[in-house]
This record gives structure tokens, C-alpha cells and sequence, in this order.
């Protein structure tokens, strides 16, 4: 043995030189670095390629094309009796307050001195079809305001705003027959004096969304609204039943065979796709429970179903990370079971519970796939829920449903829509996943 | 090693605490504690010692039941605190163990302030009425726990704050706050410098006026140096019990004087 190990003419080495083994040692660890460091800078690229892709992209919808004219209410045209009976003056569609737009525009050119040889009908067909509605609601709010002339700022059409975003161009619309080169010219001078501009417009976060016709009033505040709901419904039914699920798994039920096969069956539902729930939410609870099609409380309750094993695997890594020591301090004073429990080891595992339940809600803030089946999907809801039972059961939609909804519309108008979603999306995924590690970083405790 | 009749008298004359017969205690297949008996005097303190695992600390915890959380452990036997069976069906463990306090190897303050750590077993068993009844338990405790000169401007302050050997006394003066009968004590100084075990031990023999004190401990100095009585544990068995005096001069049993001499262990 000690003739092996020990040659009888051992060759004297330096430390100041590199043997063989050691040079091959350095040289595997150069290079483990270097892939390592090239797969964060893979990564890192991704990042800054997907951020600035989303940004770029979505950047748009934020800001909207408004036309700003004088609108003179003539008495002719909106109450012809002239005796300003609201049920009268409702008789008179949309229809019937164009060619007050027409003649705005006219004046409006007159006045600023343009020469253009474009038609009056040309012209109002640069604002979005939204106009007369918009006219027609502000009349109805209080009929006095007939014969008046009133400054209106309307939303620009979507091929006028797309101009002004760079999206279409003289090129661009050879095909189009919505829009004509000369309507183009004409919106350059418009834009010159300032009657059509560019702007925020925060329509498109707290709005509603709007039909194929009109990309430009298109907002996602409703679809907003929807989520919130959804997650509300996750929260109140996931927190408690996955904490206390977890508290019972964790502390108190035997080790048998059958908490095993509960254990290991949880850890499964995580890993169900969740379209899978989507169908199971589909059958349960629409067909056989008939609760309301499209509706949050569906979502909610599908979403949870999801988030369920999230948060129990969370919750009871949380409390298995609580030192057993602790525990046993308890119960030498004389604590019950319940009482060390929720006296020492639920306090000290509430920054993991929250971190995970965050998390959970993030992911199903996200979740697309089970709401396409419940009918959460290509839905247009017109009008914010305005109470606790509205927001529940009147059919809605949900943010990346409204962004999936928007991606498949045809005018490109949408399409920029559809990043801004996910811009919005996103702005909430990062804050609560910010929120997760700020309550992780402040109340976790050593001992 | 005790006859029937002995044990009665002896119960009239030393004034026994805890009395054990025939316990043993099973952890899944592994027998861990092989029949043994002894008989705990009140207001003494009796040392467990011997090798690593001999059973010493697995035996202190099953008088007060602290075995009942590991699910594989099972306890056969005869266990008296007071006359009364503590493995009885009626006996509920959270009762005993108000009774029968404990102090663990490594300190286990709640990261809690100080005062919550001393008040949480007056809290929970309602011994105060009121704020200031609790204030006094939790002077009273601390200053039983000789700490209280050191924490008194800081009651406040997270107890696990404190350096270990202040940790290991906030967690005696947090037992002694419910006012057990009996104190078990498994190593309590074996994670603490020369300095806070002699403060320990001054502790420990100063509890001894108002409690029954059962330390189990590696090093046979301290339990020379504590305790009356001494109970030394071999593989399990009860190899020896008798006077503190006695074992470390004169052992009866071949292995403890092996053990005490440094022979095996």
C-alpha cells in the first residue's frame, strides 16, 4: 500500500508552478463560469428584448388621436316641436345628430381659413363612429343644452390615429377603403392648428371595451374589474381553505397511508393544465350547479381550484421551516397543540403564507386557458359592475381574456390594444410579485 | 431492584414526587428505554447521566409526555406524579405539563419580546387577573431566572436578542413562570459557555428550595456538582441510582464506575 502511494524518488514540486491536474482543475472552472455568466446574459437579452418589444408595441395605446370642434345643437334637427319632451328628443337616433358633425366641420374649416377640396362627409368620417353616440348622450343628460354651441373633444377615427402613431401611411392604405390620401392632407393641416392632437387617454384603462367598429374607444377598465373580482373570490376561498387544509396536513392528521396519497395528489393538481380545470368548471359549475354563464364567480371559483395546491405547498413548506424547537417550547409551558400552533408557528410561517398566496393570485391573475371555456371570453361587457353582486355574477371579462380577445380582432387598431393590455397585465404581476418579496423581506424572522 | 413493600414506605419517608415502574419505551422497532424504575424526591435534584444515546433524555421526556408528539414513540409502564398515573386516559397532557415544566438543550426563546416569552404560560393558563398581577409574575420569574437585573430596561426587547446563556435563563424563568411542580431540565448547558453554566447551575440549585429539579446532563462534574441524587443510563437500562455522594465515590455497578472514570462513555 505504502509502496504505491509513496515512490521512493518523489520528485520535489513547487507550489509556484501549476501541475498538470490542477492547470485541467482551473481551466474546467474557467469554463463553468463562462457558461454560466453566458446564460444570464441569455437570459438578460430575452428580457430586454421582450420588455422592449411590449413597451414598443403597447406604448401606443396609451395615448389616443381626439378631434376637438364646436358643435352647435340645433334646435331643428334635435327637438323639432321644440319642446324639449325628453321622450321626444330620444326619438332622434344617432343618425340624426351627424350632420351636426358636418356642419361642425365646416365651420371649423371656414373659420381657420383651410383650403382643402374634401367633402363635409369625408371629413366627419375622420372621427370615430363613437361621435354622434357621444353628442346624443351628452343632450340627453340635460336638454337645455339644445341650441347651444358646445366644445366636444371626440375620438379621432382608428385609421386617423394610426396615422398619427406612424401605424398607417400614404403607402399603406392603397387598398384601404376607409381612408383616402386627401382625408390624410386634410388631417396634416388639421393637425398643423392644433384642432386634432395627440394625447393620454385614460379611457383605455378604465373603459370599456368596444365593438370591431370602434378600436379607438376600446378600453380595459372593465375587463379590469372583472379580474379584480375573480381574484377577490380566490382570495376569500383559497387563503383560508388552503391554510387551514395545510395546518391540518402539517400538524395534526396521522402519518398513514392515506394523508400520503393526499399529500402526493396535491403536489399533482399542481401540475394539472389548467384548461383542465377550465372544463371541470365548465361541468360543475354551469351545467350541474347552473350558476351564470361568463360570470367571476365562476372564474373565482375555477381560478381557485388552481391556486389551491399553490398555496398549500407554500403554506406547508412555511410551516415545516419553523423549528420544531419552537414547537416544543410551546407544549413544555403547557400549550395545546392548537394554541402552539397558532401562537408561535403560524405567525412565524405568515411571510411564507402570504408570499405564496401572492404568488398564487399572480398566476391565476394571468390565467387565460380555464376562462375561454366558462365563457369569460369574446364577450363585451359595456358597463363597470356597480355593486358586490353585479361584479360577481353579471357576465364579464377578465384582463388576459380581453388582451386574447383584442389579439384576434382583425384591425390592427386592436393589436396594439392587445400589448397595451399586457403592458397593464404586467404592471400588476410585478407589483404583487414586489409586494410578495417586500412582506417576505420585512417580516420574516431568525432565531 | 425495588421491592413492592420498600416502595411504600419509602414513599411515606422521602417524600417521592415522581415514581416509575417497569417503563419502557419503544420508538417504532427500536426499544429504547428497557424497564426501568426510579423514584424522584421533591425539592432535590436528581441528574440523569451517561453515553450518548442511553435513553437518558428519552426518559425525561416521558414524564411529562413530551414523547406523545413523535408519532412512532410508545410508552409502556408506570409512571407516578403525586400517587397519580400521568399515562392514565383521562390525564390530558396540557395539564401535566403546566405541572411538570421543561427546559430544552438548545435555548428556545419565542421571538417574541422578553416579557411576552415569561407571561405566554401565566397568558395561557390564566394565572394573572390582571396587568400589573402579570408585570409581578413576570419580575417575580426573572428574577427567579436571574436575569432580571440584566433585562429589566429592555422587557421589550426580542428575547431571541439575547446571548445564549441569557437565553437559556429567560427560557428557565419562562418555565418556572407557570408554576410547575417539577422541572425537567435535558442538557440545559451543554450549548453554553463556562460562565452562563455556572450561572445556570448557582440557578439550578437555588430552584431546588421550591421545585423538584430533573437534569439530564453529559458532564458527570455538573451533575456532581448539582444534583443529590444520580441516575446512571446504559443502552437503555437504569444501570444505577443512588445518592450523588455515592455514585461518584462509591458505585455499586461495574459500568458506572467505568463510565465515571472515563473508561467507556
Amino acid at each position: 500500500m505504502t509502496d504505491a502511494s509513496m515512490p521512493e524518488n518523489a520528485v520535489k514540486t513547487s507550489i509556484h508552478t501549476l501541475d498538470a491536474r490542477t492547470k485541467k482543475r482551473n481551466a474546467a472552472e474557467t469554463r463553468f463560469k463562462a457558461y454560466g455568466i453566458a446564460a444570464i446574459a441569455a437570459g438578460l437579452m430575452m428580457l430586454v428584448v421582450l420588455v422592449t418589444t411590449i413597451v414598443g408595441n403597447g406604448f401606443g395605446a396609451f395615448q389616443q388621436t381626439f378631434i376637438t370642434l364646436d358643435v352647435e345643437l340645433v334646435e331643428k334637427k334635435l327637438d323639432k316641436k321644440g319642446n324639449r319632451d325628453i321622450a321626444d328628443i330620444k326619438k332622434v337616433s344617432t343618425f340624426g345628430y351627424a350632420p351636426l358633425l358636418r356642419t361642425a366641420f365646416v365651420t371649423k374649416v371656414d373659420e381657420l381659413g383651410i383650403e382643402t377640396d374634401l367633402k363635409s362627409k369625408s371629413m366627419s368620417a375622420l372621427l370615430s363612429k363613437s361621435a354622434p353616440a357621444q353628442m346624443r348622450d351628452f343632450v340627453l343628460e340635460d336638454v337645455s343644452r339644445i341650441g347651444q354651441t358646445v366644445e366636444f373633444t371626440f375620438l379621432a377615427n382608428s385609421r386617423i390615429d394610426g396615422y398619427l402613431k406612424g401605424r398607417v401611411t400614404r403607402e399603406s392604405i392603397a387598398n384601404d377603403k376607409n381612408v383616402s390620401v386627401e382625408q390624410l392632407d386634410f388631417v396634416d393641416q388639421m393637425v398643423e392648428v392644433g384642432v386634432i392632437e395627440k394625447r393620454f387617454n385614460i379611457d383605455f384603462i378604465i373603459g370599456a371595451d368596444a365593438s370591431d367598429q370602434r378600436p379607438e374607444a376600446a378600453g380595459i377598465g372593465v375587463a379590469m374589474a372583472g379580474s379584480f373580482f375573480m381574484m377577490l373570490v380566490v382570495l376569500c376561498l383559497a387563503l383560508p381553505i388552503g391554510v387551514a387544509a395545510s395546518i391540518y396536513l402539517e400538524e395534526f392528521a396521522p402519518k398513514n397511508w392515506l394523508t400520503d396519497v393526499i399529500e402526493v395528489n396535491i403536489s399533482n393538481l399542481a401540475a394539472v393544465p389548467s384548461i383542465v380545470f377550465g372544463i371541470l368548471g365548465l361541468a360543475v359549475f354551469i351545467n350541474y350547479m347552473h350558476l351564470p354563464q361568463s360570470a367571476p364567480l365562476v372564474g373565482g371559483l375555477v381560478l381557485t381550484l388552481m391556486t389551491l395546491p399553490t398555496i398549500i405547498i407554500s403554506t406547508r413548506a412555511s410551516l415545516k421551516a419553523v423549528p420544531p424547537s419552537i414547537r416544543d417550547a410551546a407544549l413544555g409551558l403547557g400549550a395545546s397543540k392548537m394554541q402552539s400552533v397558532f401562537h408561535h408557528v403560524l405567525p412565524l410561517a405568515a411571510p411564507g403564507i402570504l408570499t405564496g398566496t401572492i404568488i398564487g393570485l399572480a398566476q391565476a391573475l394571468g390565467e387565460t386557458a380555464p376562462l375561454l371555456l366558462i365563457g369569460m371570453i369574446g364577450f363585451i361587457a359595456s358597463n363597470p359592475p356597480d355593486s358586490l353582486a353585479s361584479g360577481l355574477l353579471d357576465p364579464n371579462s377578465a384582463m388576459p381574456a380581453q388582451i386574447y380577445e383584442w389579439a384576434k380582432r382583425a384591425d390592427p387598431a386592436f393589436y396594439e390594444r392587445a400589448w397595451g393590455g399586457i403592458i397593464i397585465l404586467l404592471v400588476f404581476l410585478v407589483t404583487m410579485n414586489t409586494v410578495a418579496v417586500i412582506l417576505r423581506r420585512r417580516f420574516e424572522r431568525r432565531w | 431492584m425495588y421491592d413492592a413493600p420498600n416502595l411504600e414506605t419509602a414513599v411515606e419517608q422521602k417524600n417521592i414526587k415522581f415514581s416509575a415502574s417497569g417503563v419502557q419505551v419503544y420508538y417504532g422497532d427500536t426499544h429504547a428505554i428497557k424497564d426501568v424504575s426510579v423514584e424522584i424526591e421533591d425539592k432535590k435534584v436528581t441528574a440523569f447521566i451517561g453515553p450518548s444515546g442511553c435513553g437518558k433524555s428519552t426518559f425525561l421526556r416521558t414524564l411529562n409526555r413530551m414523547n406523545d408528539t413523535i408519532d412512532i414513540c410508545r410508552v409502556t409502564g408506570d409512571i407516578r406524579l403525586d400517587g397519580e398515573d400521568i399515562y392514565d386516559p383521562k390525564v390530558d397532557p396540557v395539564q401535566l405539563r403546566a405541572k411538570v415544566g421543561m427546559v430544552f438543550q438548545k435555548p428556545n426563546p419565542f421571538p417574541k419580546s422578553i416579557y411576552d416569552n415569561i407571561a405566554y404560560g401565566p397568558r395561557i393558563h390564566g394565572l394573572a387577573n390582571s396587568k400589573a398581577e402579570l408585570d409581578e409574575i413576570v419580575e417575580k420569574s426573572l428574577r427567579r431566572g436571574a436575569i432580571w437585573d440584566e433585562v429589566k430596561d429592555r422587557l421589550d426587547a426580542p428575547g431571541t436578542g439575547l446571548s445564549g446563556g441569557q437565553q437559556q435563563r429567560l427560557c428557565i424563568a419562562r418555565a418556572v413562570a407557570t408554576e410547575p411542580e417539577v422541572l425537567l431540565m435535558d442538557e440545559p448547558c451543554s450549548a453554553l459557555d463556562p460562565i452562563a453554566t455556572a450561572q445556570v447551575e448557582e440557578l439550578i440549585d437555588e430552584l431546588r428550595t421550591s421545585y423538584s429539579v430533573v437534569i439530564v446532563t453529559h458532564s458527570m462534574q455538573q451533575a456532581a456538582r448539582v444534583s443529590q441524587k444520580t441516575a446512571f443510563f446504559h443502552l437503555g437500562n437504569l444501570v444505577e441510582f443512588d445518592d450523588t455522594s455515592k455514585i461518584f465515590t462509591n458505585p455499586t455497578d461495574e459500568r458506572t464506575e467505568s463510565y465515571i472514570t472515563g473508561r467507556i462513555g
